[in-house]
């Protein structure tokens, strides 16, 4: 069966595989930004709590993919949780990094003035920090988006969702029927994925930036 | 030595930083009268920011009482505190993702004000810095020149209508000429605003220029002098104060000093075709729609043209005009452009004020 034979066949399954692979990465990265701009937001402003906490979730990153989806399992179990909760530990690390970046970018005048007007702490940081910090926060979570669909087709080894069904199905498989459209069809969808989410970002960004930055 | 209310004292104020031998501000007391701009002068390092930011708290201080209108503030709220105290800095500091009716309206926001009346407070406020709210009110910071940002940086800062003004060597970073502007506008709008504003310069020309009084600081925050420009211009309290307002003082003194203040010289005014009457007096040649076209008496020789002044011009202004007209006297004329004498230059040499035939109090005189 050809690849485009095989697509018009099996594009229903392709299509439930990749929605399911979105909301594992939606999911992951939504908490996952929660805790970032969270952590963030409280160590910013003080640099040895801010090293201890970059150090501890860019440790993360150094762990493979495949030795922390099989940690979980015993905590976790099978199936979407261990692999949800592994890509929250490994997207913290962008959206972290970027939160603490940009509210340390905010030029020391803008802060002085806030301060010198009366504003509140809480003031500032709603008002005038995080809307100016923005545009970085969400580069993070954008980077921690895109980086997260790809480890998550490896979620499919501790049974997770997702397009890496596909490619573990067909590695597996090898020489069988459809095995390599399988496997070629999953790397090609965690592409096309990444790639969709990263124009959702770009329009996102469009839409939640104040036209007087950049 | 300060008369009427007093809406700011700083009471035996000192500010020390850990591990520094020195304190940055030691035991000062000083007094700001209300609707008066009290410039703070001196030396980069000496103090006069600090003790700007130790009226609005953002430095605490270590030691003694700052009194706003009465009220102890080293106890208050300090965002509440700053509310009901306008903050201009140098750098401006506005919001760059606000336009810039939201950037002043964020104060008004912040105490609750209804949407109808912070848009009537922000263009009430841009009117009055001159910009028109029309074309500006919906500009994003990115698109202001540095003169038009810190004419908004002090909308914003009188938003809230507050009695005190502080502002940090608000003009430092513009060019000269909108420098110049921007002074002459400030003091427009104090004229109808009356506010108390405390504002921090190394500048002794923008001091003078701006300064109800002057409090001069030494190193470390002493207060070497505080008194009116022309005191300070005219008696140094000590050697350092002498040289700071430096070797220009005698000249700049005179900036303070308006024409009309002095004794004129009578003018006969000369129409087109006549001749002058009275050789004695000195007479000016006026064309036919009344401008003064050049000196018709003898003795008179404006290489380049006549020097023109008015009585509400300062007699620095007096004699820039002469020295570029190259004569020994400049024509003044009134508020309607009617011609109501001379000014030579050895009545302002000299300093005889009108109606008084004896010399001038030694005021600025080279020593």
């Amino acid at each position: 069966m050809s690849f485009a034979d095989y697509l018009g066949q099996r594009w229903p399954v392709i299509g439930v595989l990749a929605v399911q692979h979105a909301e594992m990465v939606l999911i992951a990265v939504a908490v996952a930004a929660a805790i970032g701009v969270g952590v963030g937001i409280v160590v910013e402003g003080h640099p040895r709590a801010s090293r201890v906490a970059l150090n501890i979730t860019g440790t993360m990153l150094t762990i493979p993919s495949f030795a922390l989806f099989g940690l979980l399992i015993p905590v976790l179990g099978l199936g979407a949780p261990p692999a949800i909760a592994a890509l929250v530990l490994y997207a913290i690390f962008p959206v972290l990094r970027n939160t603490v970046t940009g509210l340390a970018s905010v030029p020391g005048a803008v802060e002085d003035a806030a301060r010198g007007m009366g504003l509140s702490r809480w003031a500032r940081l709603r008002l005038v920090r995080l809307p100016l910090a923005w545009p970085v926060v969400l580069t993070g979570v954008r980077v921690a988006t895109i980086m997260t669909v790809a480890i998550a087709a490896i979620a499919a080894g501790v049974s997770g969702p997702g397009l890496g069904q596909l490619i573990f199905g067909g590695l597996a498989r090898i020489g069988g029927a459809n095995a390599l459209n399988d496997a070629l069809a999953g790397t090609l969808g965690v592409a096309v994925l990444a790639l969709a989410l990263d124009l959702l970002f770009v329009a996102l960004s469009r839409l939640t930036t104040s036209r007087g930055l950049g | 030595m300060i008369s009427g209310d007093v809406m700011i004292r700083l009471d035996r104020v000192s500010k020390h930083y850990p591990g520094q031998p020195a304190p940055a501000v030691a035991e000062l007391s000083l007094d700001v009268p209300a609707g008066e701009i009290v410039v703070l002068l001196g030396p980069s390092g000496c103090g006069k920011t600090t003790t700007l930011r130790l009226i609005n708290r953002l430095i605490e201080p270590s030691a003694g009482r700052i009194l706003v209108d009465g009220e102890d503030v080293t106890r208050v709220d300090p965002d509440r505190l700053r509310r009901r105290i306008g903050y201009v800095i140098q750098q401006v500091g506005l919001f760059p993702h606000m336009t810039v009716a939201e950037n002043i309206g964020l104060v008004p926001r912040a105490l609750g004000w209804d949407r109808a009346r912070i848009r009537a407070r922000v263009d009430e406020l841009l009117d009055l810095v001159g910009l028109s709210p029309e074309t500006y009110r919906r500009r994003y910071p990115k698109h202001l020149s540095g003169g038009e940002q810190q004419r908004v940086g002090v909308a914003r800062a009188l938003a809230a209508d507050p009695p005190v003004m502080l502002m940090d060597e608000p003009f430092g970073a513009i060019d000269p000429i909108t420098r110049e502007r921007l002074q002459d506008e400030l003091l427009d709008l104090q004229a109808r605003i009356r506010k108390t504003i405390v504002l921090v310069t190394h500048d002794v020309a923008e001091a003078v220029k701006l300064g109800d009084r002057i409090a001069l600081f030494e190193p470390h925050a002493r207060l070497a002098q505080y008194d009116r420009p022309a005191a300070i211009l005219a008696e140094p309290a000590n050697d350092f104060v002498a040289s700071f307002v430096g070797s220009g003082a005698a000249l700049r003194g005179l900036r303070l000093e308006r024409v009309g203040a002095l004794a004129l010289e009578p003018v006969e005014v000369v129409r087109p075709g006549a001749a002058a009457v009275d050789r004695s007096a000195r007479a000016v040649l006026l064309d036919d729609a009344g401008r003064p076209v050049r000196w018709a008496s003898a003795g008179s020789r404006g290489a380049a043209g006549v020097a023109v002044v008015r009585t509400e011009d300062s007699v620095y202004d007096a004699l820039d005009a002469m020295v570029r007209a190259r004569d020994d006297a400049a024509l003044v004329l009134d508020a309607h452009g009617d011609p109501v004498g001379a000014l030579s230059w050895s009545t302002v040499v000299r300093r005889h004020p009108a109606g008084d035939s004896s010399p001038a109090p030694s005021f600025g005189d080279a020593r």
